[in-house]
């Protein structure tokens, strides 16, 4: 929550404790609802007609100075009392430690609205469920700096990472970096094909350390661009939710597959690991970097309005035009940068063309 | 670690004259104490006494006694001289501050008189180092005049309970306070920072309580930059002694073992804070 915001707000429910923050631009928010069973004992306080359950903010910082050192509690704390003391203005955090020592702080709150992000997981069209192993892993490859990134969806029901980069960038300077993971890498997916949001990976990466170190399945539930992506971590007695606005598409209609808003690329399709080899070789080719035009010898990819039939037309073609082509960068390049990639000298990837027959079953979703 | 190198002419008559096999035994009870670039020594036959004093407030002491020197002769009553703690601490690690098992510095420390410089010999593996310290007139020392008949409160505990809360201690609070009593809390430990609040309480049935002797309820506040860099001789320490008197000076001595397994002690001593606003409990 530190990674979002400054101020920690705090709202007892009859469903539990909920522990949320919000960014300066209110553009993040992220709430951690832990059930009474949590607790050894939880005490909400009680609600008359017209009072509501007390709620507070205190400065995030002040909060985490009393938990600062997790090996030492761990070893030291047997158990913590968290008491709200409205008429005293204080919150009062009392640790029971070892030895019998106790050490209680008084912390000083702010009395606050109730803070609640507009979101609705049900009206998400798509879905993506994976141990937070898999994420982790994925997003290692970002550098720590790096301020967005976009998921979108592949053929074959591929998932890829890449780094955003901001249009003013200049393309000789500009290090792109993608992944693409596979289906069977997640618990589940249910996407609608074509689509990609851009969202902050900074506020990301907090929730995502919390999901590994707590061993959770992390599930991303987005829509179109410019809808807010969630993030919940589901368990028995915790419910995490983190929203994250998105950048809007403002290129074209988010209807059209097509467009995946990242204009730098020579072949911008979502045929993208069809496209491995020309995209390489565009890249390596074009002065300037990624901005020029795509080499002539490469066929413009056009736009498909749907993904699903062209796949295999476009593969043949392209295979054809590999042996026409000089110079063309040793395939070898291709494993190193792209993450899970199944790729073999001569052929574009076939596991893409493995796939291809099971995103013809797909394709409805 | 035998000493080879002769210091200069035997028929000299040294004020003070000192050897030790392990320099160390010096070096890290000279750190406990190191919070000023400048302390006072003073050698008697009993020992060595290294004091170290802040804003007319605090003082703290180091005491080698004479018995964990190899040798140790002090020719007048009384030997006394201010000099660089900086510059000694330097001189004394000077083969570095590693302490690999086997390997040890040894010293020898000699002490013509006043106006004389402080000459150290440091050997280590066949290398001699000696290094020549200047020294000044010894200041004025404070005398807070502790002494065990004025002693209100005391408690004994062991400074594996007080390490984490004194590195932890909210340095955003201009004091430390120290409640003492024979009721609850018994011993408490309060800061008053930014945040807010903190209290630290140790019962006194606490397995960490070796003794507790509390004849009256006192608070007392302290500058509490003044008190942190106490830490250091906690850190060395295994137990520590808190007492106060009936005009709320505090005595923090703390017993420190070498690795010989010899005792050492590190007192502190400080002042209450004259400026006392309304504390929050």
């Amino acid at each position: 929550l530190s990674r979002i915001g400054d101020e920690l707000y705090l709202e007892p429910t009859e469903g539990g404790l909920s522990l949320r923050a919000v960014n300066s631009s209110r553009s993040a928010f992220a709430s951690f609802l832990f059930a009474p069973l949590f607790f050894q004992l939880y005490e909400p306080g009680s609600t008359g007609p017209d009072t509501e359950l007390f709620r507070c903010k205190v400065h995030m910082k002040s909060f985490l100075g009393i938990f600062r050192s997790l090996p030492s509690l761990e070893k030291s704390v047997g158990k913590c009392l968290i008491l709200l003391k409205p008429r005293a203005s204080r919150l009062v955090l009392q640790l029971h430690c070892k030895y019998g020592v106790t050490k209680t702080h008084n912390l000083a709150f702010q009395e606050c609205e109730r803070l609640q992000a507009v979101f609705d997981t049900q009206r998400c069209s798509s879905r993506l469920c994976a141990p937070a192993r898999v994420l982790a892993e994925a997003v290692v490859h970002f550098p720590l700096t790096l301020a967005e990134v976009t998921l979108g969806t592949g053929p074959g029901g591929k998932i890829s990472l890449r780094n955003y980069v901001e249009e003013e960038a200049e393309p000789s300077k500009t290090v792109v970096t993608e992944m693409w993971l596979a289906e069977d890498e997640f618990q589940s997916v249910a996407v609608a094909p074509g689509s990609h949001i851009t969202f902050c990976l900074k506020e990301f990466r907090g929730l995502l350390s919390f999901a590994e170190a707590s061993n959770l399945p992390l599930t991303i539930h987005f829509d179109e661009p410019g809808r807010p992506v969630i993030f919940t971590l589901d368990d028995t007695v915790l419910e995490v939710h983190l929203v994250l606005a998105t950048l809007s598409d403002l290129k074209s209609n988010s209807q059209s597959p097509s467009t995946n808003g990242v204009s730098h690329l020579p072949a911008p399709s979502n045929d993208f690991p069809d496209d491995l080899e020309s995209y390489m070789v565009a890249m390596e080719t074009s002065e300037g970097g990624l901005e020029g035009p795509p080499s002539p010898t490469f066929p413009l990819r056009t736009p498909q309005p749907a993904e699903s039939h062209p796949e295999e037309e476009e593969e043949e073609e392209e295979e054809e035009e590999e042996g026409a082509v000089p110079g063309t960068p040793p395939h070898k390049k291709f494993r190193s940068l792209f993450f899970g990639s199944v790729m073999s000298p001569g052929r574009p990837g076939p596991a893409t063309s493995q796939e291809v027959l099971a995103e013809d079953s797909d394709g409805e979703s | 670690m035998p000493f080879s190198a002769q210091p200069p002419a035997s028929g000299e008559r040294y004020a003070l004259s000192a050897s030790l096999d392990n320099a160390r035994h010096l070096s890290s009870l000279l750190r406990a104490v190191h919070f000023q670039d400048h302390a006072t020594c003073l050698a008697t036959a009993s020992g060595l006494r290294v004091t170290v004093e802040d804003a007319k407030c605090i003082q703290a002491n180091a005491f080698i006694q004479a018995e964990i020197f190899q040798e140790f002769s002090v020719q007048e009553e009384s030997v006394t001289f201010r000099i660089s703690l900086s510059v000694l601490l330097d001189c004394l690690t000077i083969f570095g501050t590693s302490s690999l098992p086997g390997t040890s510095t040894a010293l020898r420390m000699c002490y013509r008189g006043y106006g004389y410089p402080l000459m150290l010999f440091l050997e280590e593996g066949g290398v001699v180092t000696v290094c020549k310290i200047n020294t000044q007139e010894p200041d004025e020392l404070l005398d807070f005049d502790f002494c065990s008949t004025k002693v209100v409160n005391k408690i004994i505990l062991q400074s594996e309970g007080l390490r984490e809360a004194f590195a932890e201690l909210d340095m955003t609070s201009e004091v430390l306070q120290i409640t003492m009593s024979p009721d609850k809390p018994y011993f408490r430990l309060s800061t008053f920072g930014n945040a807010g609040s903190a209290h630290l309480d140790y019962p006194r049935d606490s397995d960490l309580m070796e003794a507790f002797h509390c004849t009256q309820t006192q608070t007392n506040r302290y500058k509490i930059s003044l008190l942190k860099p106490s830490t250091k001789a906690l850190a060395l320490s295994c137990k520590v002694s808190i007492r106060t008197d009936a005009q709320g000076f505090l005595s923090l001595q703390y017993m420190i073992k070498n690795e010989d397994g010899q005792v050492c002690f590190v007192e502190y001593y400080c002042c209450p804070d004259e400026n006392i606003s309304e504390a929050e409990l």
